[in-house]
């Protein structure tokens, strides 16, 4: 036939497995593929945070103006964080609180000095986002409602947190988030 | 529908001619909207509200585009931007309100277009791809409209965009990633507007082609009437033009004219003043609510407080309030009555009205505190809402005894038919 003469190669017949055709036919859908992929990622990527959020991503702030019962709102990759120095009071409040049976039953259970660092049990450090859709939750300002436990409220959907910033009660699923720091004298680092 | 007693375009201009035989555009827009499709002639005004909501879309396309020549979509003049089209912009103040009430008015319009396919049954047989690329209008809507709403970047629009890209987060691992994905950062910042922007430009143009597949697949089947009747001879149908283009233009001056009063006389009714106030990302507002057109899902969402099994209660949340969606996709299939519409089904009717009431009160609800005793109620609506799609629909649609159906629309219409004397002999 004409195009064995053309080719050289034996035409196949409908019965006879794998053709030369059907080799072309899967290298060339797989390459159309992987660089279909190899397109969509940047486009998919573009999107996520970029270099200049990213390198937000650190902050220092000195608290040694921060007295007993007052906290400060910071701000840490342009979201509030609360820095709280507890009175020995809603230490007490949160560490007598471990000891009670309802601590056992907490949603996102946490002692105090799991959320703060060792020698510091005072300076409470969480990000001021309530875990339940983000709103920032009152009480970390003078004069703002605290909630039942003391500790803080979120307004948008009634979560209450206690002195240590865990949830007691409402929608939010966990503890006020701890972000990551460290203290270096009255200088604290966060990120 | 092409009926056989449907009407061929016949240019009579030469020009038309000319151009027909090339492009035949004239003649497609002649069969879609004009004097060659036949639509039935019962129709009532809960008819009206598809081309109502065309003559919306088209409002905020046009507003739309022209806001954008004045708008900046970046944080630092956004607010600033907007404010300044109120105030400095010649006639700025009424083609942003214009814009803002129009959205309103086109998810008013919606909404009753939407009831009006529960109660006469137009999502059933042979209309489904109708019903379905209706809802993805729905959805595409919503998109839209949320995105819109975070562009002049006050208070409300950057909580709204953190409470509602915050329901991401609720999905199990993913979910933080995937927040961050589409915010482009930690919290809604520059990244966000951007592209909230750029989409929000983009969407109207995408619903714009999904109308368009809506009406295509409309004018298979042809329009559904109130009887739910198909149409069996000439007598039962008028053509579009001049009937019902008449009809629809009547009620685009009533809906203009509650449209202006909104826009005239009460502009800001419907909005939240908070909104007047630059986005800060320190202060929560004291009472986070989204615009009216979305409370009946809000309420949905809230009304989850209780985590279940592995699922916590922030994400049943968010599952639910997408379900209450979704399960209109399914409708079609859940209803398993041959009679369409709810004129000739006494049971179905009924409970028609009840959801009518319960979304209601789901709507009266997303607007309260999420408070007691507003939560308790809230889930109690919640519940009977998927109980009427899931349960009470399907039940009801097989024990129902329908009403006696009339012969034909002209029946309907005239009390007699002369093709129905015809059987009988």
């Amino acid at each position: 036939m004409a195009q064995e003469a053309a080719t050289g190669t034996p035409l196949a017949t409908e019965d006879e497995g794998v053709r030369r055709r059907d080799f072309i036919n899967i290298a060339a859908v797989s390459a159309a593929g992987v660089g279909g992929v190899a397109v969509i990622y940047p486009l998919i990527s573009q999107m996520a945070p970029s270099a200049d959020v990213l390198a937000e991503s650190s902050t220092e702030i000195d608290i040694a103006a921060v007295q007993p019962g007052q906290a400060i709102k910071a701000v840490f990759r342009r979201q509030p964080v609360f820095i709280r120095n507890l009175t020995p009071a809603e230490v007490k409040a949160a560490t007598e609180f471990e000891a009670t049976p309802d601590f056992n039953k907490m949603r996102d259970k946490q002692t105090l000095a799991e959320r703060t660092k060792e020698g510091h049990a005072n300076l409470l450090i969480t990000m001021g986002i309530c875990t339940h859709l983000g709103c920032v939750p009152q009480g970390a300002g003078a004069g703002e409602v605290k909630g039942e436990f003391g500790g803080y409220f979120c307004p948008c959907h009634g979560s209450h947190y206690d002195t240590a910033a865990r949830i007691r009660k409402g929608p939010a699923p966990r503890n006020l988030d701890v972000p990551e720091y460290a203290i270096n004298g009255t200088i604290v680092k966060i990120g | 529908m092409s009926f056989p007693w449907s009407k061929e375009y016949k240019p009579s201009h030469p020009l038309m001619v000319w151009f027909d035989e090339r492009l035949p555009l004239p003649r497609l827009i002649y069969n879609a909207v004009g004097g060659g499709y036949e639509v039935p002639r019962n129709l009532n005004y809960f008819w009206n509200f598809g081309f109502l909501a065309g003559l919306c879309l088209v409002i905020q396309i046009v507003s739309g585009v022209i806001l954008a020549m004045h708008y900046g979509g970046d944080t630092s003049v956004a607010f600033n931007s907007t404010e300044h089209i109120m105030r400095d912009v010649n006639w700025g103040w009424m083609l942003r309100y214009g814009h803002a009430n129009g959205a309103a008015a086109f998810f008013a319009v919606v909404y009753l277009h939407i009831f009006r396919g529960f109660y006469y049954g137009s999502y059933k047989a042979p209309r489904e791809m109708i019903w379905l690329s209706g809802v993805v209008i729905f959805l595409l809507m919503m998109a839209t409209a949320f995105m819109g709403y975070v562009l002049p970047w006050g208070q409300m629009s950057y909580w709204a965009a953190q409470v509602i890209t915050g329901l991401f987060s609720a999905f199990p691992l993913i979910g933080d990633p995937l927040k961050e994905w589409l915010l482009g950062g930690f919290a809604p910042g520059n990244a966000t507007l951007n592209r909230f922007f750029s989409l929000h430009f983009l969407l109207p143009f995408v619903i714009l082609g999904v109308v368009i597949l809506h009406i295509w697949s409309l004018h298979i089947p042809g329009s559904s009437n109130p009887t739910g009747v198909e149409v069996k001879s000439k007598s039962d149908t008028v053509p579009f033009y001049p009937y019902y283009v008449g009809k629809d233009g009547w009620t685009i001056g009533l809906l203009m004219i509650v449209y202006s009063v909104f826009l005239f006389y009460m502009p800001n009714a419907l909005g939240d003043p908070e909104n007047y106030i630059p986005a800060n990302p320190m202060q929560t507002p004291a009472h986070i609510v989204p615009e009216w057109y979305f409370w009946p899902f809000y309420a949905i969402l809230r009304s989850f407080t209780q985590d279940l099994l592995f699922f916590e209660a922030r994400l049943l949340g968010v599952l639910a309030m997408f379900a209450a969606i979704l399960v209109w996709f399914f409708l079609p299939w859940l209803d398993k009555s041959p009679v369409r519409s709810a004129s000739y089904r006494p049971l179905y009717r009924k409970f028609f009205w009840v959801l009518v009431i319960d979304v209601l009160i789901l709507g009266y609800l997303g607007k309260l505190p999420a408070e007691q005793p507003y939560v308790l109620v809230s889930q109690l609506a919640t519940m009977y809402y998927f109980l009427h799609f899931l349960v009470i629909v399907p039940i009801v649609s097989s024990i129902e005894r329908p009403d006696p159906l009339p012969f034909s629309i002209t029946e309907s219409v005239l009390g007699h038919d002369g093709a129905a004397k015809l059987t009988k002999d």
